[in-house]
């Protein structure tokens, strides 16, 4: 009932057709992620479960309040804890939700091969449709934040999807409203920068004077945006990228080398047209025939 | 089938050129473009509010169940999710209260009365009416036992000691009031009731 018309999508993996243009005054959603506010109680990752009908097989305790260990086809968002000690010898527990950043400029969706197993909405969600997923994996070694996971049961890929079909009816996403300390909020994506200012102005006046906006523009800006109390340095919340950038095979291989070998196909097919039309097919000559037996004969003569 | 060279580099050639094609783009122009995101799953369920069983934060939840109460559809919930009129949580729930759809399913979730008899070594189901004459008996013979009327300077005051109560937290002021009213009358101070917080 809900199906997004083909108006609404900005883009889709492995097409060359141009996606329909009518509709382009669509709003931008974001979700803003204010790790300083979290306190990991990891509402967002059960609403999540709930919601999307997921439930992650029980597995052991690693020592850690993160919990599973990592995401999975069935986990799509998770808490990631860490310990940073900090110059002035006191502790920090950095607390990041981790999941798909929905970037602007998608990594997974340039890699995929399969015609139309990701796509982009005009409103900035990048989904995975499952049917036409093929399960090659690019779409993982295409994304710069290692969201993506294959499923060993159906091989086909899964992660977060913004809860489309929640947005698609008007909704916030499972994890925005299960938040009880507001630190995840949802909107639309100039909304959700102004907020991110004013929460940033308000944690510089208490000390946190690198405090800033996580929106990495090397992946065109994303629509899952944080508020870090230590923005200068992403990489102390679990790893987040510093600098994320589609890898450069990626780029290489569907930017340059894609068109390069097409048009080295498209030449050799025409060199061949032409030199069949000049040359013509390469015949045997009766003279050619007769001189081959009689190497043939040779050859058993000398046996 | 015999194939000559000639003929497998022809067909090869064909195929060649046919993926090439494709390659181009021919391939998935005639391809519908339109992908579904997953359908709304609570267009038509039947939405119920009420009050999150865990603590005494007492969070309004919205209960959503499959069908829309006609007689021959069973009711069966699918889904809940904080109410965003409530004032206490606006919306919002705690890892166990978004995880509640869980609780309501779980198969060692209480459903009945269950009753162990003195000496007993197991739990057996019984009914309601037999728990509550149970307790009400049980209350009974425990109060006559064990109420004090008077105090040592002999003032009047009407008290059970021996026997506590506990409340849920789930409960609203009218309910917290009734349960107050009952409990109280029969002299019980050992009460309490979670909303308390």
């Amino acid at each position: 009932m809900s199906d997004l018309q083909s108006q609404d999508y900005v883009r889709r993996s492995a097409s060359t057709m141009t996606p329909p243009q009518a509709r382009n005054h669509e709003d931008q959603v974001a979700k803003l992620i204010d790790v300083t506010r979290c306190i990991g109680c990891k509402a967002c990752q059960s609403a999540c479960m709930e919601w999307n009908d997921l439930r992650q097989d029980i597995g052991h305790f690693e020592g850690s309040y993160q919990n599973p260990d990592d995401l999975s086809p069935d986990v799509w968002t998770l808490m990631k804890f860490a310990e940073y000690e900090n110059e002035q010898g006191n502790l920090e527990w950095l607390i990041r939700k981790d999941g798909c950043m929905h970037c602007e400029d998608p990594g997974c969706l340039k890699a995929c091969p399969a015609p139309g197993a990701i796509v982009q909405y005009a409103n900035g969600i990048v989904d995975f449709i499952s049917d036409k997923c093929i399960g090659c994996g690019y779409c993982v070694k295409g994304c710069p934040f290692d969201i993506p996971r294959i499923s060993k049961k159906d091989h086909k890929s899964y992660k977060c999807t913004l809860c489309s079909d929640r947005v698609s009816v008007g909704l916030e996403p499972a994890c925005v409203k299960a938040c009880p300390t507001g630190a995840i909020m949802f909107g639309s994506k100039t909304d959700m920068k102004d907020w991110a200012q004013e929460r940033i102005v308000d944690l510089k006046s208490r000390g946190f004077e690198k405090a800033g906006l996580y929106d990495p523009q090397e992946v065109g800006g994303t629509h899952v945006m944080y508020v870090l109390h230590h923005a200068d340095k992403p990489s102390l919340y679990s790893g987040l990228p510093d600098n994320p950038r589609i890898s450069p095979m990626v780029t290489a291989w569907k930017g340059i080398i894609k068109p390069i070998a097409l048009f080295g196909v498209a030449l050799a097919a025409l060199a061949g047209f032409f030199h069949w039309i000049t040359e013509g097919p390469n015949e045997v000559t009766e003279e050619d025939e007769a001189a081959g037996e009689r190497v043939l004969d040779d050859a058993e003569k000398t046996l | 089938m015999a194939l000559t060279r000639r003929e497998f580099i022809k067909f090869t050639g064909l195929g060649l050129a046919a993926s090439s094609l494709g390659m181009l783009g021919f391939g998935a122009a005639g391809e519908a473009q339109a992908a579904a995101v997953r359908p709304f799953k609570l267009t038509h369920a039947t939405e119920t509010r009420n009050t999150c069983t865990y603590c005494s934060v007492a969070c309004g939840i919205l209960i959503y169940s499959m069908g829309d109460r006609a007689k021959n559809a069973l009711s069966n919930i699918i889904h809940i999710e904080g109410d965003p009129d409530h004032p206490v949580n606006r919306g919002t729930l705690c890892p166990k209260g978004s995880a509640l759809l869980d609780v309501v399913h779980a198969p060692t979730r209480l459903k009945a009365p269950r009753y162990r008899k003195p000496g007993g070594t197991e739990f057996e189901e019984v009914s309601w009416d037999f728990a509550l004459d149970r307790i009400a008996r049980l209350m009974k013979d425990d109060r006559d036992k064990n109420f004090i009327a008077k105090n040592a300077a002999g003032t009047t005051v009407n008290r059970w000691t021996s026997v506590g109560m506990l409340a849920a937290s789930a409960s609203s002021s009218e309910t917290s009031y009734l349960t107050w009213k009952v409990v109280r009358s029969l002299g019980m101070v050992v009460f309490d009731n979670q909303a308390r917080v």
